[in-house]
């Protein structure tokens, strides 16, 4: 039955959270970034967020795409910097939750400069990385999470490069919550997404999605239902976060809080040391200027 | 009997295919013998590079290949190929050509004999990823020889060309060719592969002797600091500079010449510099630049038929300029009018059309001329928008007061 699983959101609806005069969207069918897109306004319903009170900032490619149709603040900006710019605007806005929606080419290859960079500076951000192991948008380029030997189309012989684990990055860099989930797992990706959120820092959350129609068919992975059920029989529990084996293969990965820290959050701690220094600029303005009245 | 085509007879050594201009590029990088490719995807130059790995793959083509993490280091890894002797090919445009911004700036000034296909795309914003020459018309000054191309033959024969010129002692400089998004990239037309032993014939030995290219007996530094204060003194900047404008000089010469012996070894030829079409007596002509000019012969061949005295000239080579090939080309007429698919912001009219009244400064009287702009954003060209340019040419040539700027496909 499928409904029971709708029914469960029972005061959850999408569309009040989506630009519906975009519709129809331009996914494929079998895409995965839509269940993502879907879980994060999920989870944002149920913390409460206003759709005022959410910036959604994303790069190119499909993952970068969602933005315009959320129905919030949005700005879909260049390839790879959207990182760059939601600092720029969760500094000057504190009170705004900003989002980062990447894909795994824009986040990890042209940029990935910026990735390690807000994780080390642990600024509040919630970033949500679609890793579908392609260039969707492009047309099927190998990317750096693309599992060694996978036909791509610039590697017609299999992909000779080794991928990344995108959350030990993160992890390593710094970040203040690193998470993962597949998308076949909607409830748990809405709760990771939810855990990621309401964390005082940055949080990096990387989402397994298929592209079916190019990475899918170009491996022969089956179709877009058997692609997701091959997530969900790879699926390990958190608890195998500390496993150090864990293979390359996108879906052999770890999923659930793979770390989080309670590193200081970048722009309290910057906030506070200004309106420090403010004070004491002031109090010695305020005892020169005494020292005149004298 | 049904009406077969027959192919005109193509030369024996060569073979006719029907690809788009991202295939001939393709083709023309493997035939050159190209050691390495670096590429990073953007609409619409995705296809060509897909070709590159599909012929390396096949064997077909001897090269190393990598799929970087951006454009930045797309030209970062080929100026390492570079230098250290590596025959190198890369292919962008739009976004992709502004992030590699940085070393495409230095690639000139190094004397590396890069070559790079722009498959031009309009820039943002507002967001678009059609075709425009936006891209490769902001990075005109820099000092890469860029040419145009019309046809998909000549983006394959342009693109083999491009490495002579760029080698050649004389120059030492690396090459765009340019070829329009969408309608060079993925319009397919029929196309004559060259032999690959007249190619290397056409090429020559590799002479990788360029005065860079890491030597172990001759070990060097590569670009120290100089110019200001100290080192070597402002002196050897402006002996560099003055150094690349000679490059840039020499290459005219250079282009002619190599077009030349391109038409001599295989039979077909393009006009190196600037093509005048239908000149002969032509009391007004257009001027453009790129895939238009199909559109636009096709209305002057009308216009001629009807009586009209008009005729066009095609700018291939756009830098450097050609400026006196320009001058006396147009040198007869009462006026002309420039087409770009380009802006320049600040002038209120196309680049292609300051390059024009700027090279007419050489004319014995001032020629009146106006800028007409259009295909932005991948607009098309059609034959009705070049009836446009002619008419109001034609006005022009009467009155001679030119308007401001037309913006052919404001109301399409
Ligand atoms: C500077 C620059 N280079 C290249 C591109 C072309 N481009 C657009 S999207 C994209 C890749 C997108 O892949 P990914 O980030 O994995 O997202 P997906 O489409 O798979 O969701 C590329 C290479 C661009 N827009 N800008």
């Amino acid at each position: 039955m499928s409904s029971t699983f709708v029914d469960s959101a029972a005061d959850f609806d999408v569309r009040d959270y989506l630009r519906m005069d975009m519709m129809p969207h331009f996914l494929c069918p079998g895409c995965g970034h839509g269940i993502a897109l879907r879980a994060l306004l999920w989870a944002m319903h149920e913390l409460g967020i206003a759709k005022d009170q959410l910036a959604v900032v994303s790069g190119i490619g499909c993952a970068g795409r969602l933005s315009a149709y959320i129905d919030a603040n949005t700005f879909h900006v260049t390839h790879g910097r959207p990182l760059a710019y939601a600092t720029g605007l969760a500094l000057a806005r504190p009170d705004l939750h900003v989002v980062v929606i990447t894909g795994d080419g824009d986040c990890l290859a042209i940029g990935g400069n910026h990735l390690i960079h807000a994780c080390r500076r642990n600024l509040k951000l919630t970033c949500l990385m679609l890793n579908n192991e392609i260039y969707g948008m492009t047309g099927g380029q190998v990317s750096p999470t693309t599992s060694e030997t996978m036909l791509t189309s610039t590697t017609p012989l299999g992909n000779s490069e080794p991928s990344f684990d995108a959350c030990a990055l993160a992890a390593a860099a710094g970040a203040g919550f690193v998470g993962r989930e597949v998308t076949r797992h909607v409830p748990r990706l809405k709760e990771l997404i939810k855990a990621g959120l309401a964390h005082p820092g940055f949080a990096f959350v990387e989402v397994l999605s298929d592209c079916t129609e190019i990475f899918g068919r170009k491996n022969d992975l089956g179709s877009s239902p058997e692609m997701m059920l091959r997530q969900k029989s790879d699926i390990r529990p958190s608890a195998y976060r500390d496993s150090v084996d864990t293979p390359f293969r996108a879906n052999e990965l770890p999923t659930g809080i793979l770390a989080q820290t309670n590193r200081p959050e970048y722009g309290a701690a910057y906030r506070r040391a200004a309106a420090a220094q403010r004070a004491s600029a002031a109090a010695q303005a305020g005892s020169a200027n005494a020292k005149e009245d004298s | 009997m049904s009406a077969v085509l027959a192919p005109k007879p193509a030369k024996a050594e060569s073979k006719l295919v029907v690809c788009d201009g991202n295939e001939a590029a393709a083709w023309a990088v493997s035939l050159a013998n190209v050691d390495m490719v670096a590429v990073y995807p953007i609409t619409p130059q995705s296809s060509l590079v897909e070709y590159l790995a599909k012929f390396i793959a096949d064997g077909r083509l001897g090269a190393e290949i990598v799929d970087v993490e951006g454009e930045h280091s797309v030209l970062s890894v080929l100026q390492g190929a570079c230098l250290a002797g590596a025959r190198t090919y890369t292919a962008s445009c739009g976004p992709g050509l502004a992030f590699m911004f940085e070393p495409y700036l230095r690639t000139p000034g190094m004397r590396l004999p890069l070559v790079m296909t722009i498959v031009t795309r309009d820039t943002l914003t507002p967001q678009s990823v059609w075709g425009g020459h936006q891209d490769a018309m902001s990075v005109r000054e820099v000092g890469w020889v860029q040419m145009y191309c019309e046809s998909v033959q000549e983006v394959l024969d342009t693109t083999i060309m491009a490495y002579k010129i760029a080698e050649h002692h004389d120059v030492m400089l690396p090459v765009n060719i340019c070829h329009d998004g969408n309608y060079l990239s993925f319009g397919a037309a029929r196309c004559e592969l060259p032999d690959q032993a007249e190619v290397n014939a056409f090429l020559g030995e590799k002479d990788v002797n360029w005065h860079v290219a890491l030597d172990p007996q001759r070990p060097m530094a590569v670009d120290p600091l100089t110019g200001g204060a100290g080192g070597p003194g402002p002196s050897a900047f402006v002996r560099y500079r003055k150094g690349q404008c000679s490059g840039m000089q020499n290459s005219l010469k250079v282009i002619t010449d190599m077009h030349e012996e391109w038409g001599r070894r295989f039979g077909r030829s393009h006009a190196p510099l600037i093509e005048s079409y239908r000149m002969d007596g032509a009391d007004y002509a257009i001027v453009t630049i790129g895939s238009m000019t199909g559109a636009a012969k096709d209305a002057v061949d009308a216009a001629r038929a009807r009586g009209e005295k008009v005729g066009l000239v095609k700018v291939k080579t756009y830098r450097p300029f050609p400026a006196e090939a320009l001058a006396s080309a147009l040198a007869q007429v009462k006026a002309f009018g420039v087409v770009d698919r380009s802006v320049s912001f600040g002038w209120n009219c196309g680049p292609l059309f300051q390059d024009a009244i700027t090279a007419m400064q050489c004319a014995p009287t001032r020629i009146p001329a106006m800028s007409f702009i259009g295909g932005l954003a991948g607009a098309d060209l059609t034959v009705t928008h070049f009836e446009r340019v002619i008419g109001r040419t034609k006005e022009l040539a009467r009155d001679g007061r030119p308007a401001a700027t037309v913006w052919l496909n404001e109301k399409d």
